[in-house]
């Protein structure tokens, strides 16, 4: 009798595994398919994936910062043509308007046959690079600075603020997390990146796990998140956490550049272990007039001397009348929410705040 | 007995989350609010009128033939996981919008004790096979019912404010006890 039901569950079992393969086969195949770029360039690729996968595979990068999630709502392009209807996801984050004009989410449309789609032509110009690490500190107890040289003589061009993407293996299938760039655009030859060990996360398990010597690539530049070198105003940062890494590129550059724009750097953190960098500001704060350097913690920490609570109440007391100032806010969403309602209230103009949530 | 009877029987007075509570899991978790619990509810009723049809099939055709009904357990589980992986595919491929909007929901199903009662409920009490598909068909419709109903209550409980221990879980568990109690109104008219 056992034998006998043995024997059954694993006829049954192949079978329907069997069964299942065959249908997978079948009808999840899609075969060749042609997309066509901004009506001129085109590439074959094999549909039943997303469109934004496809594209990686065929070395055009898309922005897209949740690694295909559908949040982030970077990897919005215009497709014209062979997108089938809009969906439930993707209405979430695209504001009708879009809808109307064509916009999807890249990483939600699967491919399914023949597509038409529109690429803005700087995406075209984000390339992919070769890394050699340099260096890799741990500078807190989870955040850690990660040094590349690009390898052979090529060189990045990018804005103080903006992001790469790193590639990474994900269980056999390519993947890519973003992570903003933490140096400065003057040297074209390295990338700095600051990375948070995240728990089971994927990127940044990969990423603590890499060792001098070892090679990476990534591409960029990405977003459109980027300091306005021109235009005079005084220069508010705000950072939360391991968001501090964008604006250390913005305050380098000033720096470098040696801009006479005032600069202000508010910086929350949770407890003093979690701040990094906290030496380096506060002597720029003492040697130059034009920058301030504004810490607070939110957690408990009696010895810590400075501002508690979080940072946007920290600046409701010390940022004057905001009117000619632009604003660079880097942290997780509830830190941006709170700031945005403040910079607002001192007047510093909406289409001026440029924030990077994550 | 009469099919409509059966019907009537499985939606209201023998409903298969308020009298069996059967399907708890997602009748807490999902029913937060009522578009997501309706989307829930029609993911359950399809799966649950296939699966009971097919397990019926199977049963009839394959194991009592072969004398093997002691493994009704084990394939109905097999068949059911098989039946909504091909659903998925199916969905997929023929009804993107519809497979973006069960979304998570149709895997979610695999597991869901509800499912698996109703085929072993139609095997329990030896139906035929229209029986089986008005069945499974009514058990889906009444527990859609049900976790739209629980949606639709636990809209109001933020006006509420139970104590903390109650909050989320408990207060859902609760009222779904004195929805229970408002069913067996029903069981003077009909009863399986």
């Amino acid at each position: 009798m056992i034998i006998k039901s043995l024997i059954f569950i694993n006829a049954f079992s192949i079978v329907i595994g069997i069964l299942l393969i065959i249908l997978e086969r079948i009808i999840a195949s899609y075969g060749e398919v042609t997309i066509t770029m901004n009506g001129d360039k085109e590439f074959k690729a094999s549909g039943g994936k997303s469109l934004l996968r496809i594209l990686f595979e065929n070395k055009y990068f898309i922005p897209s910062a949740c690694g295909g999630k559908g949040t982030c709502g970077y990897c919005k392009l215009v497709v014209k043509e062979g997108g089938g209807d809009v969906l439930p996801t993707e209405a979430l984050i695209l504001s009708p308007a879009e809808t109307r004009q064509g916009f999807r989410l890249s990483c939600q449309v699967k491919v399914r046959g023949d597509m038409k789609i529109e690429i803005p032509p700087e995406y075209l110009e984000i390339q992919e690079y070769e890394g050699d690490l340099v260096s890799t500190e741990l500078v807190t107890s989870d955040i850690r600075k990660i040094r590349f040289h690009i390898t052979g003589d090529e060189t990045i061009k990018f804005k103080p603020g903006q992001y790469v993407q790193i590639k990474l293996d994900n269980e056999g299938a390519t993947d890519y997390r973003a992570y903003s760039l933490a140096s400065t655009p003057d040297d074209d030859s390295h990338i700095e990146l600051n990375v948070k060990l995240i728990p089971e996360g994927l990127g940044s398990e990969y990423m603590h796990s890499l060792k001098e010597g070892d090679t990476a690539f990534f591409s960029g530049p990405y977003g459109d998140f980027f300091l306005d070198a021109d235009s005079g105003r005084r220069i508010i940062c705000v950072a939360g956490g391991v968001g501090l890494a964008p604006i250390k590129s913005i305050v380098e550059y000033w720096q470098s550049h040696g801009m006479d724009r005032e600069i202000e750097v508010y910086y929350g953190c949770r407890t003093r272990k979690d701040l990094y960098d906290h030496e380096v500001f506060e002597k720029l704060d003492a040697e130059n007039e034009n920058f301030h350097y504004y810490p607070a913690l939110s957690g408990e920490d009696p010895e810590w001397k400075g501002a508690r609570g979080f940072i946007h109440s920290l600046m409701k007391e010390h940022l004057g009348e905001g009117g000619d100032s632009e604003a660079y806010l880097c942290g997780p969403p509830i830190m941006i929410e709170s700031v945005m309602a403040v910079l607002k209230e001192k007047g510093v103009p909406e289409e001026r705040i440029l924030y990077d949530k994550f | 007995m009469n099919l409509l009877l059966l019907l009537f029987a499985s939606i209201v007075t023998s409903n298969i989350a308020l009298t069996y509570f059967l399907g708890m899991c997602p009748f807490v978790t999902i029913s937060k609010n009522v578009k997501v619990a309706f989307g829930m509810g029609m993911a359950v009723t399809f799966v649950m009128t296939m699966t009971a049809t097919a397990n019926y099939l199977i049963n009839h055709y394959v194991l009592i033939p072969f004398g093997l009904q002691y493994l009704q357990f084990l394939v109905f589980i097999v068949t059911i996981a098989a039946l909504v992986q091909v659903i998925e595919i199916f969905l997929d491929r023929y009804s993107p919008t519809l497979y973006a909007a069960f979304g998570i929901f149709l895997p979610l199903i695999t597991v869901n004790c509800a499912i698996l009662g109703v085929s072993l409920f139609v095997m329990l009490r030896v139906y035929n096979f229209w029986q089986t598909v008005v069945f499974g068909f009514g058990s889906g419709v009444g527990w859609m019912l049900a976790i739209i109903a629980i949606g639709g209550l636990r809209k109001k409980l933020i006006f509420c404010d139970p104590p903390e221990n109650f909050t989320a879980p408990g207060i859902t568990a609760i009222l779904a006890g004195i929805m229970a109690l408002a069913f067996i109104g029903f069981t003077g008219m009909a009863s399986l």
